[in-house]
């Protein structure tokens, strides 16, 4: 099983990139729109699946990425510079927002956020001498690297390939190191963890920090991918839909918000046949699937699988979603 | 999860290698669900109905015409794929979006792409970015709104004004407009009220216009919150001129504000209430046919329709760029085009003109106060 | 000052329905963990039972009022408990979160296409009279949504505190196996608050609609200041929804005179972090006992 899972991730990535090979535009857009949202459900996946705390502002740390990295190509500074800006950027609004929440009760992080996305978007919208206001900002380059540009989609597309491969890797490689591990202690009990020395509030803290870094890094692909962006674009609707990604994928599996990604921003695709019907059979979707499976789909992928092949044992840590 | 991944995959795939049909295809991209379900639902279902009238008439150069329904969603990132699909599965012309945050985004996409758009959004910005594929349906509020200072200035002789607007997209291009066209005619803005999107309690707006020492006001909502204010006008005692556009006096604010919506006056490009046959005539088939009143944003769709057979029949073939280029400069009667309802032309910049009315509510009725001629 | 009295009343008026919906959040809340994030849609629905009442089946008002307070307390109350929120609940809040989220975008996507997507005027109930006091417009409308909601939350709370079912409710939201072993019907009491959450938002529903007109996305707004105003007040306790409801009311009127109508919706917000970094337990809250 172990030897299996490198040859399926290489199997994976070779799917990603034959993807949008002989793809019309619209299809290597909307996959490449997944690979970000990708990126976004992922940060909130290690707030959520892995730290165990509810961010509603997500969509918010998107915003800050996707302004810092617009205002600052548009005034003809490479991308690449902006990029490191905004994941600082969201990385330090974490930190600033997360201290003095996750200092009070367990649930109020999802409260302090929901407050802090709305503000955003008022401050986005009021203050247009930066910003641009309701109108947004429209027009920015999308990047080119020694002398090869990104122009078209398709070439966007590797570009967001590229970007995606090295967040999940390095996700990958927070879960795996000594400090990710700590999150699972955490989750499984977190009163013992406490007691054998790991300081609870700083590695949620981080984690939240970390998750939003993720949201500005989603951002700053989202303004050159647009090449069009407004407050309302980041206002808590998004955020709700990043989560909804989350929890519907599975959350605190590694794939589930990959998996929520493509079901939130295909779905509506698959359904589009039932014409004004589709958000009503959508939601009802997901509602039927939260009463079954709690964990999400790769939850009820799991039962099914464990269902037929009942000699395996499931793995303890992966079994639990989060609780509020 | 990797398997989960691949068939994904898969199902992408499969999506894009739809086959082509021989029928001329219009995309009609608009705002079903999202704020602008309202506006867009509307756009809709005139473009639809414009095209099956069409398509009743034998359609475009005998071709008969399909109409591919797309939704936004209100959200650019979102409108933006559904332009790039559109185009992918071989229309020739896009009919909307309504809101001018995902016109904006749709133009660039058009643009590259070289096919015509017909947009209902009114915003100046659309008009200003020198893009040769985008037609307005109805003038901008940058055209409107001076019309509208004009009267009030000349007319009206006001000195000292107030006004409240909705703060989104689209009220703000109609405050940008109206401060800019008062700065013009020399009349004092005394004070200047935004509110919230879908705002549902305006005594605070109405408070702040009532302790001023503005003459008249205007007032640039969205239907149902000018219905709301209108109300709470009403209720405060606020008797002083209240002006808006076809947003503050329309069939649907009447029916909406009742009584509190007498005495308020408008400036109104496109309006179901016109006193125009073929405007009269098409309301009353629209109203069989979907069970509402359509408001202006229905008639931008109709209009669109049958401008694009127009000019496609006088291109001679579904030439995206032809028709642009045709279609700059280019006026259509109303005599001759019925289907247009009132006579329209467009400029180099896709801007349009039309006739248009200032009207006063009288017991729950539109009454025309001047005509103003198309600028 | 005829100003300053404008602003506190109709702050109060328009805060009497943020107050009802607030008392749904904290009902539901109690009695089992349920953040409700269709709240909203649950206050914007109602309307358009009351509207089908009257242009589908021809009923006058009230028999449409009665019938959206039955179908109110069978859907939102009823089958929302036993479809969604009692098989989730022994998986955490989070699934149910989500589940209520789809639920709101169901409700509003099913009025949009089922009864259209513009606003619609609403039948109003009180008459339109309006009372020049101290130089203030009030209206029968104001007097009466602060009156009946004021009714409805000061009914709720002698309900809770003085009759046997209702101290059986307060015991089973506090210790659900305590109350089970003393012979509460613990699942019956919890079934009690749902349907009460349903009436609450029904009569909610009428009292804005005249003023709100009646829309498929009525809720979304809404809901948000609802959840805002339960926080405030403190999420544990009825009595601070209803003063979280009102403050918020006038706390946004006042910002809009005074302060900036820009930044409006922002010092509800303000408001709500200050709370929760000074006070997490809401300005009437008692602080929980558990942490969950």
């Amino acid at each position: 099983m172990i030897r299996l899972k490198p040859f399926l991730l290489l199997l994976g990535i070779a799917a990603l990139v034959a993807a949008p090979i002989g793809q019309g535009n619209y299809i290597v857009y909307t996959l490449a729109s997944w690979l970000i949202f990708s990126i976004t459900a992922m940060g909130l996946n290690l707030t959520l699946g892995y730290a165990g705390q509810v961010s509603l502002a997500q969509a918010a740390f998107m915003g800050i990425g996707a302004y810092i990295t617009a205002l600052m190509t548009l005034n003809g500074i490479h991308w690449g510079l902006a990029v490191i800006v905004s994941i600082a950027a969201s990385f330090a609004v974490g930190l600033l927002l997360g201290y003095p929440a996750l200092r009070v009760q367990h649930h109020f992080l999802a409260f302090v956020t929901l407050a802090f996305n709305t503000l955003l978007f008022l401050v986005l919208r009021n203050e247009e001498e930066i910003t641009g206001g309701s109108f947004g900002l429209v027009g920015m380059p999308r990047p080119s690297f020694f002398g090869i540009t990104t122009d078209s989609n398709i070439a966007f597309y590797y570009f967001t390939l590229v970007c995606f491969v090295v967040s999940a890797s390095a996700m990958w490689w927070i879960l795996r190191s000594p400090w990710g591990r700590a999150f699972r202690a955490l989750r499984e009990n977190p009163i013992r963890a406490e007691s054998l020395g790991l300081k609870v509030r700083r590695q949620t803290l981080l984690a939240f920090a970390i998750g939003s870094a993720f949201g500005g890094l989603a951002g700053a692909l989202q303004a050159p991918l647009v090449q069009f962006i407004e407050p309302s674009s980041f206002a808590l609707i998004h955020s709700l839909k990043i989560l909804l990604m989350v929890v519907v994928g599975g959350s605190g599996f590694f794939f589930g918000p990959m998996l929520g990604a493509a079901v939130v921003i295909l779905l509506p695709e698959l359904l589009r046949f039932t014409e004004g019907y589709y958000l009503i059979i959508y939601s009802t979707l997901v509602i039927v699937l939260m009463v079954f499976s709690p964990t999400g789909l790769i939850g009820a992928g799991k039962k099914l699988a464990e269902r037929f092949r009942p000699k395996h044992e499931a793995r303890r840590d992966l079994k639990q979603g989060v609780q509020l | 999860m990797i398997r989960k991944l691949i068939t994904t995959t898969a199902m992408v795939l499969a999506l894009g290698a739809m086959p082509a049909l021989a029928e001329l295809k219009v995309g009609s991209i608009v705002e079903l669900s999202g704020p602008g379900a309202a506006a867009g639902t509307n756009f809709r279902d005139g473009v639809k109905m414009g095209f099956e009238e069409i398509n009743a008439q034998g359609g475009i150069l005998k071709e008969p015409v399909k109409v591919l329904e797309y939704d936004s969603q209100t959200d650019p990132q979102v409108s933006r794929a559904m332009v790039q699909k559109g185009i992918d599965d071989g229309i020739y012309a896009i009919m909307g979006t309504v809101f001018s945050s995902s016109t904006v985004v749709n133009m660039l996409v058009a643009r590259q792409a070289g096919i015509p758009q017909f947009t209902g959004s009114e915003a100046p910005s659309i008009v200003a970015m020198k893009n040769p594929y985008i037609f307005r349906t109805a003038f901008g509020s940058q055209k409107g709104v001076p019309k509208l200072a004009k009267y009030m200035s000349e007319t009206m002789g006001l000195k000292k004004v107030g006004v409240a607007w909705a703060n989104t997209e689209f009220g703000k291009g109609g405050h940008k407009a109206f401060v800019d066209a008062m700065k013009a005619a020399n009349i004092e803005i005394v004070v200047d009220v935004p509110s919230e999107q879908a705002q549902a309690d305006f005594s605070a707006d109405v408070l702040k216009l009532k302790g001023s020492t503005a003459e008249a006001f205007f007032i640039y909502y969205t239907e149902e919150e000018s219905a709301r204010f209108l109300r709470e006008a009403r209720k405060q005692g606020l008797n002083k001129p209240l002006l808006g556009e076809t947003t503050l006096i329309g069939h649907k604010v009447i029916e909406l504000a009742g009584d509190a919506a007498n005495g308020a006056m408008g400036h109104v490009g496109l309006t179901p209430d016109a006193d125009i046959p073929a405007v009269k005539e098409m309301v009353e088939r629209f109203k069989t046919k979907f069970k509402y009143t359509p408001d202006h944003n229905a008639i931008k769709g109709y209009t669109a329709a049958w401008t694009l057979k127009y000019v496609t029949e006088m291109v001679g073939k579904p030439d995206s760029k032809a028709i642009a280029e045709k279609l700059h400069g280019l006026k259509l009667t109303a005599k001759e085009h019925p289907g247009v309802l009132m006579d329209m032309s467009w400029d180099d910049t896709g801007e349009m003109s039309r006739e248009s009315f200032v009207v006063k509510v009288e017991n729950g009725k539109q009454v025309v106060q001047a005509v103003l001629p198309p600028n | 000052m005829a100003e300053f009295i404008q602003i506190i009343v109709s702050g109060l008026a328009a805060g009497s329905i943020y107050a009802l919906a607030a008392v749904g959040f904290t009902l539901l809340w109690q009695a089992s963990q349920t953040i409700n994030f269709a709240q909203g849609e649950f206050v914007m629905l109602p309307a358009f039972f009351v509207l089908v009442g009257m242009t589908v089946f021809g009923l006058p008002l009230w028999p449409s009022v009665a019938l959206a307070l039955a179908l109110s307390l069978l859907i939102l109350g009823v089958a929302f408990k036993r479809l969604i929120v009692e098989p989730m609940l022994p998986h955490g809040t989070l699934p149910l979160v989500i589940a209520t989220i789809s639920l709101g975008l169901l409700m509003k996507e099913s009025v949009k296409e089922f009864y259209g997507a513009t606003a619609q005027p609403f039948p109003a109930i009180f008459p339109q009279t309006v009372y020049e006091i101290a130089g203030a417009s009030v209206s029968m409308q104001d007097i009466g949504n602060l009156v009946v909601s004021m009714l409805a939350i000061g009914s709720l709370q002698l309900f809770l505190n003085r009759t046997r079912t209702g101290r059986c409710m307060q015991a089973s939201a506090q210790n659900p196996a305590v109350a089970e072993i003393l012979g509460v019907n613990v699942k019956r009491m919890v079934l009690y608050t749902f349907l009460i959450n349903a009436g609450l938002a029904t009569v909610a529903s009428v009292l804005i609609s005249p003023i709100y007109l009646a829309k498929f996305s009525n809720g979304e707004t809404l809901g948000l200041v609802a959840f805002i105003a339960a926080i405030v007040g403190g999420f544990n306790q009825i009595r601070g929804a209803l003063v979280g409801g009102l403050l918020i009311g006038v706390i946004d009127n006042l910002s809009a005179v005074y302060i900036s109508a820009q930044y409006r919706s922002a010092m509800p917000l303000l408001l709500l972090i200050a709370i929760i970094l000074l006070r997490p337990q809401g300005l009437l809250g008692t602080s929980e006992g558990r942490t969950v």
